[in-house]
């Protein structure tokens, strides 16, 4: 009905505020989860979002929280954004029974139902059909609530995204396929493996729009992502937008990097999403460099906060092994 | 032993019809369940096999979903859903069509409580026919039910009779876990006496369907009415057959088994899945493991032999388990 919806709501300067603040405390989290990793504290291991805050950030700033996302192996940021906490993800992280899952899921399966995000997930393209099914859910029940799925560009490339996408397109659902064109899946560059330059072009095949946007900017990601979301709940069904980005380090702690020049890395970093929405919130007067610097030393305290958290919180009892595996 | 609840009268209907009867009641009395699968609304007015058979008329198309051929999509869409407060029930044609769902059903649905700390429930049905009999050959034959109850996180019902075909499903719906729903395509045709209105026939309790002293026959669908029809044959030899449908495979009702071995002392299990690894195997072992010393003899698995479904009548009969050779296995057990 209301396909023309494009726009999102204009943000207010306290969200714009608070945009910038999550996207301090993706990458302190980010930088304190690697850490904890090579000091041997974390098991396991962790798929860094550092470069790629702007998307999760300016995502979810048009979400509310009835709304309801599906991550990815590399989900600290989405969790984050969509309000998760992170003395629980902490926690969870290090496998403490304070955590998210109580020990059980660690980095790749933290969640939050509540909170609605509907987890990370160690499959890629896991997510897809969740997200989708959820937003099946919405519409079966005649709700309003939008579902957000965030995936790489590897992901493209799962079957599960055809049969996913063209169910969504047929039946009008309220998903936004949120594609975070990182460049690589893994060692892959994304022109290996992806048959067009521009992904968004494949949403044509089911009918529906296909968006690109810089995704190094959380500013246009709200704007791409929030006018999909609206078009989404006011019925006029799903989008496909990709956002395109740089994951700074690895696709995990110990990646060899081989595959890719530190020049381009560089090249990257210059474009910084986090030094860019500072930069515009300065120009905008919506904070001063002060305010900003307090902001960093506030969420640097916190993510010690939740590593503290998390430390003192015991390891799980084995006797609770088998808990949880039924309802 | 059943412990089947019944509030109401008793008719005679078919599988499907009962099947049909538990989907249409469930649908009436919860507004968050849905069905959605392949041709379950607009063929023949529901279902390759007519278990949906009028469902869309009474509930409309977006409680009754007809979906593309799309097996890993309606199985990721249907855990989805379910996550969101929905308890839907994906329908796959045929069982051997979820190698193709795999994914959804083992990695997310099986997994989704456990990894996220018991703070999510998936209550979805995955519901499927398989089996052999019709000469419907090497895909659409199988029966896959150990590949599901392999994975901790699923509950797996085999249902047998249109009694325990509806009250099973409506359990299955209930249920806050996701339940493998597992018909056979050769008993939908059945009849059997159904408790009309509310019926419920709660997972993880085997029935005795025959009482004898001298062997126990665990079966699984087809196989539990196979080896009743050899009980009959053995009774005028003075060999009684005691007959045991577990009904649901996870959570397995051991107990029922163990009680009955221990009192027959011989076993024989038997089913349509392939013999290797199959549930026959892990019954065996289970009961090894706690009646040993009741039994008088090896257990015997009588399964499909290790072999794809062939299509020819002649060479179908001779891979599925037969009533002969139930009886010969008794004989040798008694021998």
């Amino acid at each position: 009905m209301s396909a023309a919806v494009t726009s999102p709501p204009e943000l207010s300067s306290a969200q714009l505020v608070d945009m910038l603040r999550m996207m301090l405390r993706i990458r302190q989290f980010e930088q304190r989860a690697i850490e904890l990793y090579r000091d041997g504290v974390m098991r396991g291991t962790t798929h860094p979002y550092i470069g790629m805050e702007a998307v999760a950030v300016g995502a979810c700033a048009a979400l509310r929280r009835a709304d309801r996302i599906t991550s990815t192996h590399r989900g600290h940021g989405h969790c984050l954004a969509k309000g998760g906490d992170p003395r629980l993800m902490m926690a969870e992280l290090l496998g403490r029974a304070a955590g998210y899952c109580k020990g059980k899921g660690g980095s790749m399966h933290i969640a939050d139902v509540e909170a609605g995000i509907l987890g990370a997930n160690g499959i890629v393209g896991g997510g897809m059909g969740l997200a989708t099914g959820a937003a099946l859910a919405t519409k079966v029940a005649g709700r309003d609530e939008v579902a957000v799925c965030f995936f790489g560009d590897g992901a493209l490339n799962q079957g599960i995204f055809h049969e996913a996408a063209n169910m969504a397109a047929i039946w009008g659902l309220p998903v936004v396929y949120v594609c975070e064109n990182n460049q690589y899946a893994m060692s892959a560059r994304a022109d290996r493996f992806t048959s067009v330059p521009d992904p968004a072009v494949r949403a044509g095949s089911y009918g529906f729009p296909g968006l690109s946007c810089d995704g190094m900017d959380a500013l246009a990601v709200y704007k791409t992502v929030g006018g999909a979301v609206a078009r989404a709940r006011a019925g006029g069904g799903p989008s496909l937008v990709v956002c395109v980005t740089y994951r700074y380090l690895g696709h995990h702690v110990g990646d060899p990097l081989n595959y890719r020049d530190k020049a381009e890395v560089e090249a990257w970093r210059t474009k910084d999403p986090i030094e860019r929405l500072r930069a515009a919130l300065l120009e905008r007067r919506v904070l001063t460099a002060a305010d900003a610097d307090v902001m960093r030393a506030e969420v640097e305290r916190e993510i010690d906060d939740a590593v503290a958290f998390a430390k003192a919180s015991p390891e799980p009892d084995p006797a609770t092994l088998a808990e949880d595996v039924y309802a | 032993m059943s412990a089947v609840e019944t509030h109401a009268g008793t008719r005679v209907l078919t599988y499907a019809e009962a099947l049909n009867e538990a989907l249409r009641e469930e649908m009436r009395r919860d507004a968050r369940v849905f069905v959605m699968g392949e041709d379950v609304a607009v063929w023949g007015g529901g279902g390759v096999f007519g278990v949906t058979k009028g469902l869309v008329e009474e509930f409309g198309t977006e409680r009754v979903r007809d979906t593309p051929i799309s097996e890993e999509g309606i199985a990721a869409l249907a855990v989805g859903a379910a996550m969101a407060g929905a308890r839907p029930v994906a329908e796959f044609m045929y069982a051997d069509f979820m190698t193709l769902a795999m994914e959804p059903i083992v990695n997310q649905a099986a997994k989704i409580r456990y990894m996220f700390g018991g703070k999510a429930r998936v209550p979805v049905v995955f519901r499927a026919q398989e089996g052999a009999g019709r000469g419907n050959a090497a895909q659409h034959s199988q029966s896959l039910e150990a590949w599901f109850c392999h994975i901790p996180g699923l509950k797996v019902v085999t249902p047998s009779t249109p009694a325990d075909a509806k009250g099973l499903l409506i359990s299955a719906i209930r249920d806050d876990n996701p339940v493998v729903f597992l018909e056979h395509k050769m008993l939908y045709n059945t009849k059997g006496p159904v408790p009309a209105g509310e019926h419920t026939v709660p997972l993880g309790v085997a029935e005795r369907k025959r009482e004898g002293r001298h062997v126990t026959v665990v079966g699984v669908h087809t196989m539990v009415h196979k080896a009743l029809q050899a009980a009959e044959q053995l009774a005028g030899e003075g060999i009684e057959l005691e007959v045991i449908d577990p009904r649901t495979l996870v959570p397995f009702d051991l107990e029922t088994i163990v009680a009955s071995v221990r009192k027959t002392g011989r076993l024989i299990v038997t089913h349509e899945a392939y013999e290797r690894c199959g549930i026959g195997a892990e019954i065996v072992a289970q009961v090894v493991a706690q009646a040993f010393d009741a039994l008088d003899a090896p257990p015997v698995r009588l399964c499909a032999a290790n072999v794809p479904i062939p299509y020819a009548a002649s060479l179908e009969m001779a891979a599925l388990p037969q009533v002969d050779g139930l009886v010969a296995a008794a004989r040798g057990l008694m021998a």
